[in-house]
């Protein structure tokens, strides 16, 4: 759902004819014009990105279409699952919720920075030991808070685990693996694990 | 077989990729040029389609094309293919990919823009008109089998489009001579899978090629590609489906077809663009399949002991709007009903009625949950109603360990006989009870109760259909490289067949299990199969797997011994390396014998048969195996909130032998997760016009870290004698007693109030709503509460 229209369409009794609706962005000349372009610059996992963007583009979409960057994923656009969550000057921010103008001049980390397959994060390889993923389609997302997460509270209980995640959706675990794999990541990078250094991944540029 | 990985926690290989954002899902699959395509849907339940305008939306700039019915070609205007048809199915419905002169649901594709992006094509939806005419829609499953009732397909004259009946023995005349019958009405509602990822699909079309490749979030790639090649004129070569990454199925991830599967590569084709089309959730809400909406009316007959005479059901069996996936879902749920449980005599029987609302298929369970239900609230009431604890009813009718293979006398969605092949039922549930502390339970209530706690016990018990046929198949090959690639074409939606697969192959040639490269849901690399459901990848294409790759080994050995020149029984294989007993210094590795195989020049042995070492093999099973299971609980209610904790949950398990335990355990575990979830939280809504009110995650809400809590899981192991991996199905196993169990312990939580569940889903709502009545009356006598003390 790209557009923000009325959620539920409701019948009505009489024959109904769906009013012709005029496409917002195309504005008759009287009416002074309408930004709908803009040209934006963020940092993405430490490179700098410059492009022109609708100013009606999602953030996520922006991250996944014009920056190829698709480990951020999308699963509801509405801002419950946790799914798109990036990091945002270091903090969880749900890139679905965004428009990629409102991050002009921002910093902007995504799951691509964190390890790489041959050499993950501890986060990401106490995921993988804790089988914290199935499908792997919330993952990124988790990983995501937890990174920030862990960062303000080295030393979680269960407890607090739980609630810092409880706003991802997971459709294919009981969670419990996630949450034994954060506490085990805490203790990791407590440890002094060492953590691979964030990838230079901006992804392409246009 | 050399067992080193088969049975351990092997991390899984698919890990790496899924957790550095390197996974392949659809929606990741970018190509020059793409075009992106958006599906106008109706807003009315049910409502003739008088005239479609698409000629402002033609006019937007930016898109491509727009169709509507009438431009499809004539393939694609005749109704959608059936996908499994039944004898008793008399109305075999299915929908257009575009509505042609009627909706009949909310979320019905009427018409598909395709625009240089999502954002323009979804403007473009605006300035489509279409003229509807409302009709009366028929919403539940009790108004649509009202004589009068308005159809949803008028030329079936009726909404009722099939009527089903098996039976085993005679159970009027057991009603009537039994001690006691005791006969409940059991309601289920609606509810979805809501994988993490929405449906998708992206169509590439090379007419140079003459190929399509097609990129869809399906659990059946073949099945599609040969209905895909049919539909539009191509040879079956020419469609080459993947199913790439796919971020959760459950189920109604397999359709054939929904429409943006045939419309996706039909746009691509004719635009000689590649398309793409993403389902977004409020879309996927009204547009992928639902599941779970049944009534029953049923009634069991006991002698005095509590011995299980007869058991009846005859239930109605909400299909949507149509009903191309056939009536795989009211058969399981009849067939799963009587459980481990010796039932001399059952009759089951059922109408599959149209309604206005969203397709329904098989969702995880499928209709395992509803025969389980029915079957388990059954037996509590019995026990309560006899004075018998509920646990000592339970064995006095479970089947024997000794009475297996077991012919239930049924026939199963596979069109086989219902026959168990194999199980320890007792075993089974006494593990479970003694690991909740069952004998200790009146204790504990009693402890609870003096704190004034609302705390109850749950114990459940089910058999699971899994693993059925037809076949599938595996492709192993081991490269010069001396890696191993496996292709099969079931799909994967985060099971870990990446690593289980592997497991199985890599004993099989005793090469590491990293070095198994494991190719799933691809056309193009293994093109034949049916697909992931029914709980069978693990079972039937895991077998496949292992045929092949034994025959790998021994074409292995065979190609070693010639160029050793020793005898194939004297050569061993061990590390991915051949060498001949007692002559330590002759040996090869797997990639040298892969050279070996496949010469540039010379000859090849005729007992080699073909060159390489590669081989492909197929795997039938008879019919299917039957895992079986143990829930328990202890849950505590807030009768002031109707919230619910769950202070422990068990499962214990017999899946046969076990592959891989923790990839086995997060199933079950995530099984019961969507179990509770359907069970408490979860539960869409329609008004009585037919319009789904439950269409984000704000108002179905999913459980989250707070609501699941640790589940504790053991296995026990009786091996299937149906494949040569001793191996069951599981992935459906974790949902399927949630809802009769969470009944059992709610029912014993709240005995006090004499409140008796007999429906699901429920909500805090729901069970306040329960509560209240409950407190408003004085607590009835009957239905009774479980006997106190006795738990
Ligand atoms: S996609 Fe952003 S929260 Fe779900
Ligand atoms: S692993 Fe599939 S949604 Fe979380």
């Amino acid at each position: 759902m790209k557009k923000r229209t009325g959620v539920v369409r409701r019948t009505t009794k009489a024959r109904v004819v769906t009013p012709r609706r005029r496409n917002p962005v195309r504005t008759d000349a009287a009416a002074p014009p309408l930004v709908t372009r803009k040209e934006i610059t963020v940092q993405v996992n430490g490179v700098a990105q410059t492009a022109e963007v609708e100013v009606r583009m999602t953030l996520v979409d922006f991250i996944r279409e014009r920056l190829g960057l698709t480990g951020t994923h999308v699963g509801c656009e509405h801002g419950v699952c946790g799914a798109c969550t990036i990091l945002l000057d270091g903090a969880p921010v749900r890139s679905c919720l965004m428009f990629a103008v409102q991050a002009a001049g921002q910093e902007i980390m995504t799951v691509e920075a964190l390890g790489t397959p041959d050499r993950l994060h501890p986060i990401q390889e106490a995921f993988r030991d804790h089988h914290g993923l199935q499908c792997g389609f919330c993952t990124p997302g988790f990983l995501m808070t937890t990174l920030a997460f862990l960062r303000e509270r080295p030393s979680p209980t269960a407890d607090e685990i739980r609630v810092a995640l409880a706003g991802h959706l997971c459709r294919c675990t009981v969670y419990q693996g996630i949450v034994e794999a954060v506490s085990d990541a805490a203790a990791r990078l407590r440890a002094g694990t060492p953590t691979p250094a964030p990838r230079a991944r901006g992804g392409a540029r246009e | 077989m050399t067992t080193q990985y088969f049975g351990q926690r092997i991390k899984r290989n698919e890990d790496p990729r899924l957790l550095t954002g390197g996974g392949t899902f659809v929606d990741d699959v970018t190509l020059p040029d793409l075009l992106h395509a958006a599906v106008l849907r109706s807003p009315h339940a049910h409502a003739r389609v008088r005239r479609v305008d698409t000629a402002g939306a033609e006019a937007l700039p930016g898109v491509v094309a727009v169709y509507t019915h009438g431009d499809l070609p004539p393939s694609l205007q005749e109704p959608l293919p059936r996908l499994i048809p039944h004898p008793a199915l008399v109305h075999h419905k299915t929908q257009y990919a575009l509505a042609r002169d009627k909706v009949r649901h909310v979320g019905e594709p009427v018409a598909f823009v395709v625009a240089a992006s999502r954002y323009v094509a979804e403007d473009a939806l605006d300035l489509i008109e279409v003229e509807y005419d409302p009709l009366p829609a028929v919403v539940t499953l009790e108004q649509a089998v009202r004589p009068g009732a308005p159809l949803v397909h008028e030329d079936a004259g009726t909404n009722v489009c099939a009527h089903y009946t098996q039976r085993v023995g005679n159970v009027d005349e057991a009603l009537a001579r039994a001690a006691h019958v005791f006969t409940e009405r059991f309601v289920i509602d609606r509810g979805t899978a809501a994988p993490m990822e929405c449906r998708g699909v992206v169509a590439q079309w090379d007419p140079r090629l003459r190929q399509l490749v097609v990129w869809d979030s399906t659990q059946a790639p073949i099945p599609i590609r040969n209905g895909l090649a049919r539909l539009l004129g191509l040879a079956q070569g020419g469609v080459r489906v993947i199913a790439p990454d796919i971020g959760g199925g459950f189920g109604p991830k397999i359709m054939m077809f929904y429409p943006e599967e045939v419309l996706v590569p039909y746009a691509a084709m004719q635009l000689s663009r590649p398309v793409k089309w993403i389902e977004d959730r409020r879309e996927n809400f009204a547009a992928m399949n639902h599941e779970r909406e049944q009534i029953h009316d049923a009634a069991i007959a006991v002698d005095r002991d509590g011995r299980i005479l007869a058991v009846r059901t005859a239930f109605l069996y909400d299909s949507g709007a149509y009903i191309p996936y056939g009536l795989t879902v009211p058969i399981v749920a009849s067939t799963t009903l009587p459980g481990p449980y010796k039932i001399p005599n059952y009759h089951c029987e059922f109408r599959a009625v149209f309604t206005n609302k969203t397709i329904v298929s098989p969702y995880r369970g499928a209709g395992r949950p509803h025969g389980v239900f029915v079957m388990e609230r059954l037996m509590d009431r019995v026990a309560a109603e006899l004075g018998i604890d509920r646990v000592e009813l339970r064995r006095r009718n479970l089947i024997q360990p000794h009475e297996f293979p077991y012919d239930v006398g049924l026939i199963y969605q596979d069109n086989a006989p219902l026959i168990y092949d194999s199980g320890n039922y007792p075993a089974t549930l006494e593990a479970a009870l003694q690991k909740i502390s069952y004998e200790h339970w009146p204790q504990e209530r009693a402890r609870y109760r003096a704190q004034h706690r609302h705390v109850g016990l749950g114990v459940a018990c089910y058999v699971e259909g899994s693993g059925i046929g037809p076949y599938e198949g595996c492709r192993v090959t081991v490269e010069p490289s001396g890696k191993v690639y496996a292709a099969t074409s079931v799909g994967t939606q985060g099971q870990g067949h990446f690593t289980s697969f592997a497991q199985i192959i890599a004993d099989a040639l005793t090469v590491r299990v990293e070095d198994v490269i494991v190719i799933t849901g691809d056309s193009g690399a293994f093109g034949w199969g049916t697909g992931t459901f029914a709980s069978r990848a693990a079972v039937v294409a895991g077998s496949a797997a292992h045929l092949a790759a034994q025959a790998v080994r021994e074409k292995t050995l065979l190609v070693a011994a010639t160029k050793l020149e020793a005898r194939p029984d004297d050569l061993v294989l061990e590390h991915g390396r051949v060498s001949v007993r007692g002559a330590p210094g002759k040996s090869m590795t797997l990639a040298e014998v892969a050279v070996a195989a496949n010469p540039l020049r010379g000859t090849i042995p005729k007992e080699w048969e073909q060159p390489g070492l590669e081989a492909s093999r197929y795997f039938a099973p008879p019919r299917g195996t039957f895992p079986n299971g143990v829930h328990a609980a202890i849950v505590e209610v807030d009768i002031e909130t109707g919230m619910l904790k769950i202070l422990r949950y068990v499962v214990v398990h017999d899946c046969g032998r076990v592959i891989n335990p923790m990839i086995l355990d997060g199933q079950i575990r995530g099984g019961v997760a969507q179990g509770l979830g359907g069970t408490f939280y979860e539960k869409l809504v329609y008004d009585e016009s037919g319009q789904l009110l439950t269409q984000t995650f704000m108002d179905y809400l999913l459980p989250t870290t707070m609501e699941v809590p640790e589940i504790e899981v053991d296995h026990l192991e009786t091996p299937s004698p149906l494949n040569p991996l001793g191996v069951k199905g599981a992935g459906e196993a974790g949902v399927i007693p949630v809802p009769a169990l969470m009944a059992q312990a709610l029912d014993d939580a709240l005995s006090e109030l004499g409140i008796r569940i007999t429906e699901m889903p429920l909500s805090p709502n729901r069970l306040l709503e329960m509560i209240r009545e409950a407190r408003a009356q004085a607590p009835s006598p009957h239905p009774g509460p479980l006997p106190q003390g006795e738990g």
